[in-house]
């Protein structure tokens, strides 16, 4: 059957060229609360092209982390369609397509670091030569070597992100979805965890889906923002964003840099109304 | 405790010095309640040991009455010292092996609070995974477990030990099914809050994963559960301690603890129901220490803060 094929084909191929990791077709998703219904996502559509930097910027309860969810299979859409590497969200979840990194670092604290990072490798039945091979390579990946007998309680709050960071790159996934996953950090500790993100971005040409509510995080990690905007949750508008891949800290300072930064706070303040 | 350390510096007297300081209270609490103790057993003997002097026509002094009442050979509250006495002789008195040692009772108590604390935790365990697991468990089987202890022990007691003696099962195992019958439930409580208790991001994260229900549970829930675990085996074990004593109790009792408590009181030897009471009470310690040490040494391997 050539014709239905190509067209498929077709859907998943970006304007870029390049083949589609994320596809949201006209997505709603309603919640059915004590209080009635609300609305967390209103037709919601968005391309995500394999090894792009996407990020969702927006005020809470814009259902940003609802989106997230949604692509992780951890929420179902009520209506519209949604794809992730061609196959149903749910199916891409059996695939083990992405690592999903929470806003708590959500370590289990009754493993070691090292234990935490294999237990995800423990579930998919990797060998224990693998797990530690790799728990060893991941954790020096995100400067945790020499933390590996150590129990979550006895790291930062820095330290345990970038272990639940180890732990989502373990299986190495494609793509990694990520939920705020600084926001509890202070701002040194945050600025070089953003550098380290996306100097492994550039050399693993991962897909990364980062929500975030700080303007210059999201315009500094990102080659596309998502502004999105509550009541009902909806994008109004996505910024291009193409700073050099190994572009460093200083790039914050730059015009270019201001001017993109300015148009997502317009992008916000029209989305939202302050009197409530 | 500084202070100490000033003028004593090389020695062991300040640690010792600090240690009684810090174990004081707990100290002057014994001291006091032995004294409440001698007085009251004073009080409540003296009545008899003036109607016996009265009775025999002897003149007595207060003084005379105070220490007759704390030698009775069957005084309505004997003094700590006479049923130390009475303890000691009855353990260490006779060879472990006889009907008169109180090591022999005990062990026979111990044995069946055991067999029953084993098969109660068990039976808690897996009613608490099958109760958090399957939804229509949670609504029919919670409100039987709760009701399970509503019943009187005293009165269901008897009906285990001759239904099951009728049916030739005798000795250690209806007195294991009561206590068993009494610990499971704690266990239970404490297992369903605790299989429950990983966060909503800890389970998501075994979601991501794509993780089978078997794994969610060894790896997320069952971890997660060992302090609720251990706070429940803790009170599971002195329960389980009762129910084989409470067990003992209608059979006519030919053995144990409770034997020695219902023979105690048949013969009017108060004395030796306090002494039995003094080893059951030893043995209650005994075992929740033994599972206090387990705890500690559980949660040190599962990253518990020292």
């Amino acid at each position: 059957m050539p014709k239905p094929a190509s067209a498929v084909a077709e859907s998943k191929i970006s304007a870029a060229g390049r083949p589609l990791a994320v596809d949201v077709r006209d997505v709603s998703l309603t919640f059915e609360t004590a209080d009635g219904k609300v609305e967390a996502l209103s037709r919601v559509s968005l391309q995500i092209a394999e090894g792009e930097f996407v990020s969702f910027i927006g005020p809470s309860g814009c259902g940003k982390t609802t989106l997230l969810r949604l692509i992780a299979d951890l929420e179902q859409p009520t209506l519209g369609m949604l794809q992730v590497n061609g196959v149903s969200a749910g199916e891409a979840r059996l695939q083990r397509a992405y690592g999903y990194i929470f806003q708590a670092p959500a370590l289990y604290p009754w493993r070691t670091i090292e234990k935490n990072v294999m237990l995800p490798l423990e579930v998919m039945g990797f060998s224990a030569l693998e797990r530690r091979e790799r728990a060893k390579r991941y954790l020096a990946l995100v400067n945790l070597s020499g933390f590996e007998r150590k129990f979550p309680w006895q790291l930062s709050g820095g330290m345990q992100q970038r272990a639940s960071i180890a732990r989502a790159l373990s299986f190495d996934p494609a793509l990694l979805l990520m939920d705020e996953p600084f926001g509890a950090l202070d701002e040194i500790v945050r600025d070089h965890l953003n550098e380290q993100l996306l100097r492994l971005w550039d050399k693993t040409g991962k897909t990364v889906i980062f929500v975030t509510h700080s303007i210059p995080e999201a315009v500094f990690l990102s080659t596309r923002i998502v502004v999105m905007s509550p009541r009902p949750g909806r994008i109004i508008d996505v910024i291009e964003c193409n700073f050099p891949r190994d572009r460093a800290l200083e790039v914050r300072e730059t015009s270019e840099f201001v001017k993109i930064a300015q148009r997502v706070r317009m992008g916000l303040r029209s989305g939202h109304s302050y009197d409530e | 405790m500084t202070s100490s350390a000033l003028y004593l510096p090389n020695s062991a007297a300040p640690r010792l010095y600090s240690a009684i300081v810090r174990q004081a209270p707990v100290i002057v609490t014994v001291l006091v309640l032995i004294a409440i103790w001698y007085v009251a057993a004073v009080l409540m003997n003296v009545a008899l040991v003036r109607d016996a002097f009265e009775r025999e026509e002897t003149r007595y002094t207060i003084g005379d009455l105070i220490a007759t009442s704390l030698k009775s050979e069957r005084p309505r509250l004997p003094a700590p010292h006479q049923i130390l006495a009475t303890f000691t002789d009855d353990v260490f008195g006779h060879p472990v092996t006889s009907a008169r040692s109180l090591v022999y009772h005990s062990w026979v108590t111990l044995s069946a609070t055991v067999v029953g604390f084993l098969l109660g935790a068990v039976a808690g365990v897996i009613l608490a995974t099958l109760t958090v697991h399957l939804r229509t468990l949670q609504k029919s089987l919670l409100p039987w477990i709760i009701c399970s202890q509503m019943v009187p022990i005293l009165a269901v007691a008897p009906i285990v030990i001759v239904v099951l003696g009728a049916i030739g099962i005798r000795g250690l195992l209806p007195k294991s099914i009561i206590s068993a019958y009494l610990c499971f439930f704690p266990v239970a409580i404490g297992m369903v809050k605790g299989l429950s208790s990983p966060d909503p991001i800890q389970r998501d994260l075994m979601r991501t994963w794509s993780a089978t229900p078997a794994q969610v549970f060894w790896k997320l829930s069952w971890p997660a559960a060992t302090p609720y675990l251990f706070a429940s085996l803790k009170v599971a074990i002195t329960i389980s301690l009762i129910g084989a004593i409470v067990g003992e109790l209608p059979t006519g009792a030919q053995a144990g603890i409770g034997a020695r408590l219902l023979a105690g009181s048949y013969y009017g030897q108060t004395i030796q129901i306090w002494a039995a009471l003094l080893a059951a009470s030893l043995l209650a310690a005994c075992l929740v220490g033994l599972v206090g040490l387990t705890e500690r040494w559980v949660g040190r391997r599962m990253g518990g803060r020292p």
